[in-house]
């Protein structure tokens, strides 16, 4: 690594979102990779963001309530009727 | 179109009532909380979703699998809850809200870190992560401190959240769901991780005294 333009925890703290999402320039894509190979706190850091992703896709929105339900089954029937009615019914 | 939806769209066609049924369980409650980043309130929110459904069925046969009939659905509602939010007068653009540029935040707080002028280690970590039990990352009630984190984000940043890390959308997708940049985009983003994963910090592995 050349000390020179190495990045500090600190800058690479701020890099982990471009990383992830591929945003990173060559040069910085060296530098976050050379940092992450060298430092077992930075790593973990980027662990840590990977889990809370991973996590945070796993919130359920929670449940339609049994009325919201039954009332859209109703707008879905007359819907269907309706359409059923503008169509030329089947011929045999 | 693929398979599965060509079979789906086509038994709603055929009215197959608990085919509706199956996707209403399923997408109604993610559409709710989508609608809630356009709309001010839950009940606003509940009938853009109803309207949503409406439009769903009213243009279903319009519908040509360019896209996946989930990601189709979500494109009316975006649409929906927009127009219903301008019309409620509620038309802040997201890139408004928080214009990244101007409002600088640092990811992780600064006192966690040494001084940039620091002898040896400028920048380092004096406060390192600590450890999240992995066994408890999992648990339910993990999730609700990461549902609850995301609430007391400024809005921008919850919106971009909630699309892409909960609704797991592209990022093509949200930028044109909330007309941002992708940089912007992508700082949302940054900050609303941080945020979420700093909660999960405190709440599985607190600060000893």
């Amino acid at each position: 690594m050349t000390v020179a333009d190495a990045i500090s925890c600190q800058e690479l703290v701020e890099l982990v979102t471009d990383y992830l999402e591929g945003a990173l320039d060559a040069a910085d894509l060296r530098r976050f990779e050379e940092h992450i190979a060298d430092c077992g706190k930075c790593t973990q850091y980027l662990a840590q963001l990977r889990a809370t992703i991973d996590v945070t896709g796993r919130i359920t929105a929670g449940d339609i309530s049994p009325e919201a339900e039954e009332e859209l089954l109703h707008v879905f029937r007359d819907w269907f009727a309706g359409r059923a009615g503008t169509h030329e019914p089947p011929r045999n | 179109m693929d398979a599965e939806d060509a079979k789906l769209v086509a038994a709603l066609r055929a009215g197959d009532e608990e085919a509706f049924r199956r996707i209403v369980v399923e997408w109604h409650p993610m559409l709710l909380r989508v609608a809630q980043i356009f709309v001010p309130s839950r009940a606003v929110a509940e009938e853009v979703v109803q309207e949503t459904w409406l439009r769903v069925l009213g243009a279903l046969d319009r519908f040509e699998g360019r896209s996946s009939l989930r990601t189709w659905v979500f494109r009316i509602l975006v649409n929906t809850a927009k127009t219903r939010a301008q019309r409620e007068g509620r038309v802040v653009p997201f890139s408004a809200l928080n214009d990244p540029a101007r409002v600088p935040e640092a990811a992780v707080d600064a006192d966690r870190f040494l001084d940039a002028d620091h002898e040896r280690f400028p920048g380092h970590w004096s406060s390192p992560p600590r450890a999240l039990p992995e066994e408890r990352l999992l648990a339910g009630e993990t999730r609700d401190v990461i549902a609850a984190a995301i609430e007391e984000l400024p809005a921008a940043q919850r919106a971009v959240i909630t699309l892409r890390d909960v609704s797991g959308w592209g990022s093509e997708d949200v930028c044109n769901a909330l007309d941002i940049t992708e940089v912007n985009q992508r700082v949302l983003l940054h900050r609303a991780r941080a945020k979420v994963r700093r909660a999960l910090e405190d709440y599985l592995a607190p600060e000893k005294e």
